[in-house]
């Protein structure tokens, strides 16, 4: 393309190749995006019986999350001392990816047999047919709901049918850094503690230590760690059935105790939040609390502060809550290998293999009992706020196109973060655009 | 086609064999039209296989995606037509005006660069200057560096706490913003890495087009007693002109299309990025985000036809600035 430009004829000529060359580059990088996709499936509708024990077959799994491969090998084995012949093919595709990956299969038919949904996606598969109900193992005893978190359960139903079970769950925490409570003079955050009692000590601690750049608490900038949390606790609701709980008051008042901190200067402002997240605020000890999830333990193993950080349940509003979320392994339902991908469904789902991946470290396995593991990974911290905080959970809230509405939250709240608007109006307006989306659902 | 008798006698002038190479500008005198008749289905054969190419993978996805402009495109396939809904849709869209007006201050910012790197590359093309070879590889690197490894680096310098730019900024005593979590600051941050990348590039094609001016002009410009900054005015940049606007066209389309370099350095869940989306970034929201396909094809049609139009402009603009055609 550099060629000499002083013949200005074969600059003309590259010139006007280049230009083709780039516009029709840019045309195909969009379009490429849009390539066609299938029509519906069906099948898998056939009742779950036990495969034969010398059933041979091929079946391909897929998850995001690498750190778990490990576990999840060691749960294939168990599973294979059963099932012999039956091959599982484990497809591990990073996060940013997986999406756009599923959906793409999931347009031209072509899902895994078995694989992992979260709850933001789950109703999206389900109500287009793309993933099978459990029913027919529920009913034949070889999956029983009640051994794992109610609510979280309750987020892999829709429209009365059951369509899997978590793996595994989380809920949120307050993490605190007992030196800095120290150093600011402050009681440390106990079991029985208000909004009120963690308004005071921010505030206290954000203007005792103000001359080393400390914080007395993490901003509210991500909805499932801050701000869904105190909706709840404050009697509000995210999404109610097809409506936006946006314009109730008490929905407002749980994202004003978010703004009131930041305008008090017990929080950094969202800018700061945005230029360096919360967590790293607290992992280099510039905040003494952070809203967190059970996950956040990984964090610290190596953390310069976790000789100080300990964990008390989130303090209350008007109620007690905290967000719960978990991942399902579901089924495709136009999988060919239906039967031994709900074999092996039903093996995950299992006590057994539960145990398995909670000893394995990484994550909170959802069987009810299956959790000591996690409960002592991390010595002196009393990680059983995360379990115990299952008994007043709220599944994270979702619709058929969650993220349509959560690209809303994120384009629309900062206004109310930064407080250049007030949170009832911003509220108001998110409510009303949000109802615009949640009615195109149907 | 070849079916003009009449050209046929000629060729036979020429004897048995084939139209020897270099026979073309010869033939020039007689009319394009007329060797292109006799060429007959040559020619078409061998641009065969590019056209097939281009055909399946530029033609083709281009016709689909207007079509797929006129539907409503559900999540997992299957499409409604729906007439022009989705272009009214994106005319009373709010985000159309923000992400083309983001789009077209990214593109006024970078467009800096093409200026900077005319200097550059006389600079760098200085008879006597040590280590020009160096020079050129350190001003090309960002150009070749990925841009999610460019975009790493440049958020930690703009972060506004703890950010190089603003302690820099703090000893001439200006506060400095927080750069790329500021609606306005944030694509004008982003257009500040898009100049910097672009700069090597640019200034590999200028410098190119440097070496070809003869030296006897500046000789002369001395004799007369020009001074440097006189021949650069009046030798250089006239006799650049064609090598500026190619590098200007292909910035300006290239900044047009700016996605990964805003992604990556705001990220994601940035609050301060619907405020700062760019054409592509909206078209991206829309198809991935929203999972309004349709809607997002009407948006690529958009993006499609401005820039085919702005490139127009710039084309004709060029017959009128250079003149040694």
């Amino acid at each position: 393309m550099s060629r000499s430009p002083s013949n200005s004829r074969s600059t003309r000529s590259a010139l006007r190749l280049a230009i083709t060359a780039a516009v029709s580059a840019s045309v195909l990088a969009l379009v490429a995006a849009c390539s066609s996709g299938g029509g519906s499936g069906g099948g898998a509708d056939a009742d779950y019986t036990p495969p034969a024990k010398d059933l041979s077959a091929k079946i391909t799994y897929a998850y995001w999350d690498a750190t778990q491969t490990k576990a999840i090998k060691e749960n294939i084995a168990g599973f294979n001392e059963e099932y012999p012949n039956i091959k599982v093919n484990l497809d591990v595709t990073p996060w940013e990816t997986y999406w756009t990956k599923i959906q793409t299969q999931a347009s031209s038919n072509t899902l895994p047999d078995l694989f992992w949904l979260n709850g933001p996606n789950f109703q999206l598969y389900a109500s287009n047919g793309k993933v099978a109900p459990i029913t027919s193992q529920v009913k034949g005893g070889y999956i029983d709901p009640k051994n794992y978190p109610e609510s979280l359960v309750k987020l892999y139903n829709l429209d009365g049918m059951q369509y899997g079970v978590p793996k595994d769950f989380d809920t949120i925490g307050l993490w605190y850094n007992k030196d800095l409570f120290a150093k600011a003079g402050v009681a440390e955050p106990t079991a029985d503690w208000t909004w009120a009692d963690l308004s005071t000590a921010a505030n206290t601690i954000s203007s005792k230590l103000k001359g080393d750049g400390v914080y007395g608490v993490a901003g509210g900038m991500d909805g499932q760690t801050t701000y869904y949390n105190t909706i709840f606790q404050a009697g509000g609701s995210v999404v109610d059935g097809t409506k936006s709980g946006y314009g109730d008051a008490a929905t407002q008042k749980g994202l004003e105790f978010w703004t009131d901190l930041i305008k008090s200067g017990a929080s950094p402002t969202m800018q700061q939040l945005t230029d360096t997240p919360g967590d790293q605020w607290f992992t280099s000890g510039k905040v003494a609390m952070y809203y967190g999830g059970s996950w956040f333990r990984a964090a610290l193993s190596d953390a310069p502060v976790k000789d100080a950080v300990q964990v008390a349940p989130l303090p209350k509003g008007e109620k007690q809550a905290t967000v719960i979320h978990g991942v399902a392994n579901v089924v495709a339902a136009n999988s060919k290998n239906a039967q031994a991908a709900r074999a092996l469904q039903n093996y995950l789902a299992s006590e057994k293999a539960q145990k398995q991946q909670g000893d394995a470290g990484s994550i909170i396995p959802a069987f009810t009992g299956t959790q000591q593991a996690f409960a002592d990974s991390l010595p002196g911290v009393d990680l059983k706020v995360f379990l115990d905080a299952v008994d007043y959970s709220v599944p994270l809230p979702v619709s058929k196109n969650s993220a349509a509405w959560n690209a809303l939250e994120t384009k629309l709240l900062p206004d109310a973060f930064s407080g250049d608007k007030s949170v009832k109006s911003v509220g108001d307006d998110l409510a009303k655009q949000m109802d615009a989306d949640l009615a195109k659902e149907k | 086609m070849t079916t003009v008798v009449g050209a046929r006698p000629r060729r036979a002038d020429r004897g048995s064999g084939r139209v020897a190479p270099g026979s073309g500008r010869g033939v020039r005198a007689g009319g394009e039209a007329a060797a292109r008749r006799r060429d007959g289905a040559w020619p078409w054969l061998f641009v065969g296989p590019l056209m097939l190419g281009i055909a399946v993978f530029y033609l083709w996805p281009i016709i689909q995606t207007l079509y797929y402009s006129f539907t409503e495109w559900g999540v997992f396939g299957g499409t409604t037509w729906i007439g022009g809904a989705n272009y009214t849709r994106m005319i009373t869209d709010p985000d159309l005006l923000s992400s083309l007006g983001n789009t077209v201050l990214y593109t006024a910012i970078v467009l800096l660069g093409v200026p900077i790197a005319v200097g550059l590359a006389s600079l760098l093309n200085l008879p006597g200057l040590r280590f020009a070879a160096v020079y050129r590889v350190l001003y090309f690197l960002p150009y070749v560096a990925m841009p999610t490894a460019v975009a790493m680096v440049w958020r930690m310098i703009f972060n506004g706490d703890h950010g190089i730019l603003n302690w820099v900024l703090g000893l001439v005593g200006i506060d400095g913003p927080y750069w790329i979590s500021t609606p306005g600051w944030a694509i004008t941050a982003v257009a500040i890495v898009g100049l910097w990348s672009s700069l090597g590039f640019s200034m590999i094609v200028l410098a190119a087009g440097l070496k070809a001016i003869p030296d006897e002009l500046y000789e002369a410009a001395q004799l007369d007693g020009a001074s440097r900054w006189r021949q650069f005015r009046s030798i250089t940049v006239p006799l650049l002109a064609p090598s500026i606007v190619f590098v200007s066209i292909v910035t300006v389309i290239g900044s047009f299309q700016l996605f990964d370099l805003l992604y990556a350095i705001m990220g994601a869940s940035n609050p301060a990025l619907p405020k700062s989306m760019s054409l592509v970034y909206w078209f991206y929201q829309a198809g991935f985000v929203d999972n309004e396909k349709g809607y997002a094809a009407a948006i690529a049609m958009l993006i499609f036809v401005l820039i085919g139009v702005v490139t127009l402009i710039q084309v004709r603009l060029q017959r009128k600035w250079v003149s040694n055609d």
